[in-house]
């Protein structure tokens, strides 16, 4: 299954690396993965963008030994957390006696390009994520017990998903019925908050590219997401990254997968639209 | 045992009466354009303390934002704002106060946390709603050691 995909990317890759060459790691070279997977790593802001003009990767601000591993998918450990999630994918769960794959039954590459768009509005015009389609699927179609919003299982599949759209342009949609949800995220994400004091802008837009004690400040984007951090060596969702940076202000942190962590996710997502989803990264 | 107890309490005791009976607390400090003139505490602030709490990453963290080349053993000094080499000859002590009660007051819109407010801040994490990131004393401490950086 994996092999497909990078048959499929290598076509692709083979035109880019002509541009780049033996890209080393550093905030001007891309980032080639497996020899011939090229992923630009900056892009132009999105218009909505009032005070930044370029668009940058996670992966940019990271020591070369760990950008390394994100080079090379035998290399990167979040695959180790993508085979788990392939045999989540064919594992029988629930009353209704089926596996993701009874009913997905070209695999996961089916959700090419789906994360890139994610979260996104539903048919009754309410945000969603990537997260809850899983769980959708798992409680109404399967009879299976949702699972934790960013525990294990869920993390690893909403990898594997992620995986799928690896090298595709990131472009969720911010208006019509996502706007208000929108404006609630871009609100947070410019509120200061927690005894710190601060707003997630005060770091990542004001101060990014600066060193805040031992971090190299990124600009906090999600494009790698779920990544796997060597912190805590796991996968790591968005709306875990969120409690962290709010943990760290010692801000009382939303819950994961509640409206105030999803809005911000919509809008931190936009903030990276034109970067191209890198899932699954790796960070420290 | 019993001696040991004795003191304990004694000297417990002795600390709380000294801070309830001097400490100015942090809604009732007085600015002047940004500068607190008057001691928090009226006891003279230790400056080896101030050391301490200015690189302890739970209680000053100053290094996660300003580097600071008297403090050599702590490798990693962040770059959010500018290096206080030097603090004590661009700065008098009632300035430094200020800056360090609450910086806001003399930058405006500053991501410089106040170390001495216990309000005006939303969605604390529920240990430290009402408190302040450092004692008036350890403000003080830091001042003075601020006061060192010629
Ligand atoms: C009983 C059949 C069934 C099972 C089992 C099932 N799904 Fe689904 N799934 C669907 C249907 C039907 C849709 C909706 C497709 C559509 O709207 O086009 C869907 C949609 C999805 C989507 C959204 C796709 C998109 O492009 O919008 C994801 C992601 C997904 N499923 C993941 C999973 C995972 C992971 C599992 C296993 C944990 C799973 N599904 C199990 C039937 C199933
Ligand atoms: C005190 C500064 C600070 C604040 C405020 C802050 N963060 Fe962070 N954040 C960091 C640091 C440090 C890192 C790790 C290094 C990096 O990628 O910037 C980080 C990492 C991240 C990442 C991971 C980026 C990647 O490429 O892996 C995301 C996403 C993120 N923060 C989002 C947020 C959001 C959303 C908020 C507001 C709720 C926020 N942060 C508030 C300091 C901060
Ligand atoms: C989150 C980052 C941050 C932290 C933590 C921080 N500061 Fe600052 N500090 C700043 C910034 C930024 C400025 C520049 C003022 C502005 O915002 O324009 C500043 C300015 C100052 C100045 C004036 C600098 C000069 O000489 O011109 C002093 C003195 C100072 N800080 C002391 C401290 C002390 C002492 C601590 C720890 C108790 C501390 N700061 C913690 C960010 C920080």
């Amino acid at each position: 299954m994996g092999m497909n995909l990078f048959k499929t990317t290598a076509a692709i890759a083979g035109l880019a690396l002509m541009g780049t060459g033996m890209a080393t790691a550093g905030e001007e070279s891309a980032l080639t993965i497996n020899g011939d997977l090229t992923i630009p790593t900056s892009a132009s802001a999105p218009a909505h963008l009032e005070n930044i003009d370029m668009v940058t990767s996670g992966w940019i601000y990271r020591t070369k030994e760990t950008q390394a591993l994100q080079m090379d998918d035998f290399d990167n450990p979040s695959f180790v957390f993508v085979d788990v999630a392939l045999d989540l994918w064919d594992k029988v769960d629930g009353s209704e006696g089926k596996a993701c794959s009874s009913c997905h039954e070209n695999g996961p590459e089916e959700f090419a390009g789906l994360t890139a768009s994610m979260p996104r509005i539903n048919a009754e015009g309410q945000l969603e994520t990537t997260t809850e389609l899983v769980n959708e699927c798992r409680t109404e179609r399967m009879g299976a017990e949702p699972w934790k919003y960013s525990k294990g299982k869920m993390a690893a599949m909403t990898s594997l998903i992620g995986l799928q759209s690896r090298g595709s342009v990131v472009n969720v949609a911010i208006d019509g019925a996502a706007a208000p949800y929108w404006e609630k995220g871009k609100e947070l994400y410019y509120t200061r908050v927690g005894q710190l004091d601060m707003s997630c802008s005060n770091c990542h837009e004001d101060n990014y590219d600066v060193m805040i004690r031992a971090d190299h400040l990124s600009q906090g984007q999600i494009n790698g997401f779920p990544t796997y951090r060597l912190k805590n060596a796991k996968m790591n969702t968005t709306h875990a990254r969120f409690k962290g940076c709010m943990k760290n202000i010692r801000a009382k942190p939303f819950g994961q997968g509640s409206d105030e962590f999803k809005a911000l996710e919509l809008y931190v997502a936009s903030r990276g639209n034109g970067l191209t989803v890198e899932t699954p990264s790796v960070r420290n | 045992m019993r001696v040991l107890i004795a003191t304990a309490v004694a000297s417990v005791l002795g600390s709380t009466v000294a801070f309830a009976g001097a400490a100015v607390a942090p809604g009732e400090v007085k600015f002047d354009n940004g500068t607190v003139a008057a001691s928090l505490t009226g006891v003279a602030g230790d400056a080896a303390e101030g050391r301490v709490v200015f690189a302890n990453r739970k209680l000053g963290n100053c290094l996660a934002c300003h580097t600071n080349t008297q403090i050599p053993e702590e490798s990693f000094h962040g770059q959010v704002g500018p290096t206080l080499d030097g603090a004590a000859g661009r700065w008098n002590e009632a300035e430094l106060r200020g800056i360090v009660s609450n910086s806001k007051m003399t930058f405006e819109g500053t991501i410089m946390p106040a170390f001495y407010v216990q309000s005006g801040y939303f969605r604390p994490i529920e240990k430290f709603d009402g408190v302040s990131i450092l004692t008036a004393q350890q403000v003080e401490d830091v001042v003075a050691y601020l006061m060192t950086l010629k």
